[in-house]
């Protein structure tokens, strides 16, 4: 039995889950994103403080071993405040990438597989890539009014036409692909075959632009934040934090200094796993697996 | 080649149109009436049917949108409720920061990302080429409000080298001004050289392992030449096409870096713009903006013709 559990070919999923962590970047990414996922959910159990915990007394102290992260000009605590802000970051780009997924898939695999749809599709989407990312995710908070709903929707309706992009093309690819036309002489019907036989093969390229979404989303969010556009004020994001470090630039340095890195080791992280995932999925370079 | 340009330039107007119809409809869907938001709460009902008027939103949605593209087609951006001016106005006044910066950053970008591009390139695999790589991660990660401030920090504050924020007084020369713009020129430069050292690498990657190449090897091509002047030439386009895409993004980019270093530019106009909601204000610069990248790429599409003589349609 024990022989034929060591002698059984490995699955193609776990084959690759383990040339993925292999590659060094890769895994430092991975074991990054663990620690945020961590930090956030358990972030009342870790902090030492309250995040809003105002302590007039204990204002603008810099690092030491009491604040770690030194303290704001409220006297809040930097460090508790930087991990709590994981959880609206992480939060914001998740949903993103769910909301503008459903939304890019859709219109990608609608463009590619219906040659009707593919010229109003494909222009729509050209026109919408016309506005930069954080440009028209002002403008659509601006119209629809600063809240947490909002910057997820307004940065979806940003990044979904990104998406469809890549899926339109994809589509177009598998769409001629021998299975496909097997499957639509067998006279199985266009929503199986695109449920089943090419959104399933649409998952690798979705998985890696889902990825490198996720880092563009929480840069975007922390934008957004920092311009004051974002949730509203009392929620720690690290983007309103750097915002109010601003006023204490050469005083408080480490105001904007922590939360600045906690981004940059957040997004870092996500695009290690991204390229990881892109060197893996894409056959040409898939020499390991 | 003339049906090639006349298809672009059909699918250019296409886009365009789509472009203006999408920025009617963003400033439309505001919940309630955007006049009574822009007014604020202590206004009558007499202002604000007043500015309901001068907006022509009382009259129905489709003849708003006549009147809209109407106005566009004559150049008329709409007036600045808070500026009391026109937009275009506005908009014009405030061209110089953010043109100079976005050139000044695409500059910088330039330099640092294309030869260090082709050297990793060159060098594929070589602890050189992994550094690089890295390092263009590393650089794509940082936001560049935070970098900018960071930098702000170290040259401006502790070093004084350069001015901390604004854009000199009325009175200031150019070259005064054009002060003002390095540490934000570099933020920005350093955050998007990533995208472009990326770019020429691949492309570079691509040539370097063409026949002519080696041919030109096997001839006894001094090795400077055959990188510099055979491939380099060749990885060219794309890596043309990079840049002119990073000029679009770059001047979104200047929104959220022109409101640290606190330059009177496109960008801060249009925060302050949404924090008043002065919507013709919003209205016009995304239009200007997003005009501009889809002339940027129409350029681009146009510039292949002129550089690649294998590109004829």
């Amino acid at each position: 039995m024990t022989e034929i559990m060591t002698n059984a070919p490995m699955s193609e999923r776990s084959k690759f889950f383990r040339v993925l962590i292999r590659r060094k970047t890769v895994l430092f990414g991975l074991m990054v994103l663990a620690i945020f996922v961590v930090l956030a959910v358990f972030a009342p159990l870790i902090t030492p403080y309250a995040p809003n915990k105002l302590s007039i007394v204990n204002r603008l102290k810099p690092p030491d071993m009491r604040w770690f992260f030194g303290t704001d000009e409220f006297g809040r605590d930097v460090f508790s405040r930087t991990i709590f802000s994981a959880r609206l970051s992480l939060m914001v780009g998740f949903a993103v990438v769910v909301l503008a997924s459903l939304i890019g898939v859709t219109l990608g695999i609608l463009a590619g597989f219906f040659q009707k749809l593919d010229a109003p599709i494909t222009r729509l989407i050209d026109a919408m890539m016309a506005f930069p990312d954080i440009l028209l995710a002002i403008a659509l908070v601006a119209a629809l009014g600063p809240s947490l709903t909002t910057v997820i929707v307004a940065l979806s309706i940003v990044y979904a036409p990104r998406l469809a992009r890549i899926v339109r093309a994809s589509t177009l690819v598998i769409r001629e692909l021998p299975y496909v036309e097997a499957a639509t002489s067998l006279g199985i019907s266009t929503r199986h075959i695109m449920t089943r036989h090419i959104l399933r093969n649409l998952l690798s390229p979705i998985l890696v632009q889902g990825t490198f979404l996720f880092a563009n989303a929480m840069l975007a969010e922390a934008g957004l934040s920092f311009l004051g556009l974002g949730v509203s004020p009392e929620v720690p994001t690290w983007g309103t934090m750097i915002a109010s470090g601003r006023q204490y630039i050469g005083k408080a340095d480490w105001m904007t200094l922590f939360p600045g890195i906690a981004i940059v080791l957040a997004v870092l992280s996500l695009q290690m796993v991204g390229d990881g995932f892109r060197d893996l999925l894409d056959p040409r370079l898939r020499k390991d697996l | 080649m003339l049906r090639y340009i006349l298809q672009r330039f059909i699918g250019m107007i296409i886009v365009m149109f789509l472009v203006v119809t999408i920025v009617f409809i963003i400033v439309r869907v505001t919940p309630g009436d955007p006049a009574a938001v822009m007014l604020g709460p202590e206004a009558t009902a007499a202002d604000i049917a007043a500015l309901r008027q001068q907006l022509g939103l009382d009259q129905s949605i489709p003849v708003q949108y006549v009147y809209f593209i109407g106005n566009l087609v004559q150049g008329d951006l709409g007036q600045s409720i808070f500026l009391d001016q026109p937009v275009l106005q506005a908009l014009a006044q405030r061209a110089e920061p953010t043109f100079f910066l976005t050139i000044f950053s695409l500059l910088i970008a330039s330099v640092i990302a294309i030869p260090i591009g082709i050297y990793a390139a060159y060098r594929r695999g070589s602890f050189f080429d992994q550094a690089a790589t890295a390092l263009a991660m590393l650089a794509a990660s940082i936001p560049s409000f935070w970098l900018g401030l960071i930098l702000m920090q170290i040259f401006a504050v502790r070093f004084g080298l350069f001015p901390v924020s604004g854009y000199g007084g009325p009175g200031t020369s150019l070259t005064e001004r054009l002060g003002y713009l390095v540490l934000p020129a570099f933020a920005l430069g350093i955050v998007s050289s990533a995208l472009i050292m990326r770019f020429t690498r691949a492309s570079m990657l691509d040539v370097l392992g063409d026949d002519y190449i080696r041919t030109a090897r096997a001839k006894g091509v001094d090795e400077r030449r055959v990188v510099l002047k055979h491939a380099f030439k060749n990885a060219l386009i794309p890596i043309l096409t990079v840049v002119g895409l990073t000029a679009a993004v770059l001047i979104s980019g200047a929104v959220v870096t022109e409101t640290v270093f606190g330059l009177p530019g496109v960008g801060s106009l249009v925060v302050s713009a949404v924090l008043r909601r002065d919507y013709p204000v919003i209205q016009g610069a995304l239009l200007i903006i997003a005009a501009l990248y889809v002339l940027i790429n129409f350029a681009i599409d146009m510039l292949y013709l002129v550089v690649d003589p294998r590109v004829r349609y």
